[in-house]
C-alpha cells in the first residue's frame, strides 16, 4: 500500500514561493491562475496493514511529525495497488 | 550553579555556548548528549545550542524533537527547571510544544547571518531580569528559519502574560518593519512558556558574550540566568 501525503501551509500563513510562483505563471500569461500553495509531497510505502489501520497510522504519522499543525494542514490518499 | 549543554547530531553552536558558560562566566557546565534521557534535575539550567541537527531534514527541530534527550527537557520544563533555546534550540523547542508557536522560512527565502538589534520586550522573566526594560541589545542571527509566527489568539495570550521578551526593532530600540530582519510576526525574535522558565531566540547570545570581541550585549542574558538562580 502506498501512502500519498501532501503537506501544505494553513489559510493564513505567508507562502512567499507560491506567491512568486504565481506571479511568475502570471507573467507567463496564465492569467487565470487565482492562486499557488507550494508545499511537500511524500510518498510512504506500508506493508501489513489493512486499509482502515493505515487510515489511522497515516494520520499518526502526520500529526506526529510529518506536519507541524501550528502552520501546515496535511492530507493524503492510500493506494493499496501499489 | 551548574549547567548543561545538550548536543544533537549537526549541534554547532554547543562549543561556543559551553566556551561562554564555562570560561567567560566561570560556571560548571557539562556536556548532555541527545540519547541520554536521564533526569535533567542535577543543573540549574539547561541550553539546547543552534546548529542544524539532523541536518534540519522535514523541518528545523522534527527531528531532533524525539531524541530521548528531549523526554527528560519535558521532564525538567514540567518541574520549573530553566531552559534556553538559542536559534536551532528554540526550533526543537517550537516542535516539541514547550513554546507556543512556529518558525517559517525568511520572508527573503535566505539565510541571513548579520548582527541585528533587539529591544527588551519584559524584564520579568529569568532570562531578562538584569536588563532595563526597552534596553537594546545587539546581537548576531544567523538563520534561514527564524520567521516567527503564532496565529492571532496566541499571539493576544502571549502579549497578555508576557511571554515576548525580545523584538527586532532598529539601533534606537524602535520596532519597525525595516528593523525586521526575517518577516517574524510582530517582530518577535524571543519567546517565554507561559511559566517563563522556558526561553527560545533566534539570536545568539553566546556570540555576543567573550569580552574578546568588543560586543558582549548577549552577556545580559547568560547573567539574567545566574541572578535568578541565585536568588
Amino acid at each position: 500500500m502506498l501512502a500519498k501525503i501532501h503537506v501544505t501551509f494553513k489559510n493564513g500563513v505567508l507562502d512567499p514561493q507560491g506567491k512568486a510562483v504565481h506571479h511568475a505563471l502570471n507573467d507567463l500569461g496564465f492569467n487565470e491562475v487565482r492562486d499557488v500553495t507550494l508545499g511537500k509531497y511524500l510518498e510512504i510505502k506500508l506493508e501489513g496493514v489493512s486499509a482502515e489501520e493505515a487510515e489511522h497510522r497515516v494520520s499518526d504519522m502526520c500529526e506526529k511529525l510529518l506536519a507541524n499543525t501550528v502552520i501546515e494542514s496535511y492530507r493524503y490518499t492510500l493506494d493499496p495497488t501499489d | 550553579m551548574k549547567c548543561g549543554v545538550v548536543v544533537f547530531p549537526g549541534s554547532n553552536c554547543d562549543h561556543d555556548c559551553y566556551h561562554i558558560l564555562k570560561h567567560i562566566l566561570g560556571l560548571s557546565t557539562e556536556w548532555i548528549w541527545h540519547k541520554d534521557d536521564a533526569d535533567l534535575d542535577r543543573f540549574d539550567a539547561v541550553v539546547l545550542p543552534g546548529g542544524f541537527s539532523f541536518g534540519d531534514y522535514l523541518r528545523p527541530g522534527a527531528i531532533s524533537r524525539f531524541s530521548p534527550v528531549m523526554k527528560a527537557v519535558t521532564r525538567y520544563a514540567n518541574k520549573g527547571g530553566h531552559i534556553l533555546g538559542i536559534c536551532n534550540g528554540f526550533q526543537i523547542l517550537l516542535e516539541a510544544g514547550l513554546l507556543p508557536g512556529a518558525l517559517l522560512t525568511n520572508r527573503s527565502q535566505k539565510f541571513i547571518c548579520k548582527p541585528v538589534a533587539t529591544v527588551v520586550e519584559t524584564t520579568e522573566t529569568p532570562f531578562t531580569r538584569s536588563c532595563k526594560k526597552n534596553a537594546v541589545l545587539k546581537l548576531p542571527i544567523a538563520h534561514k528559519q527564524g520567521n516567527y509566527f503564532a496565529d492571532t489568539e496566541t499571539l493576544q495570550r502571549m502579549a497578555d502574560n508576557g511571554q515576548v521578551l525580545l523584538r527586532y526593532a532598529d539601533a534606537a530600540g524602535q520596532v519597525t518593519e525595516a528593523a525586521n530582519p526575517n518577516g517574524s510576526v510582530g517582530n518577535i525574535a524571543a519567546v517565554a512558556n507561559e511559566r517563563k522558565n522556558v526561553m527560545g531566540m533566534m539570536p545568539h547570545p553566546e556570540r555576543a558574550a567573550d569580552p574578546l570581541w568588543p560586543n558582549v550585549d548577549g552577556q545580559a542574558i547568560f547573567q539574567s540566568l545566574i541572578e535568578s538562580i541565585a536568588s
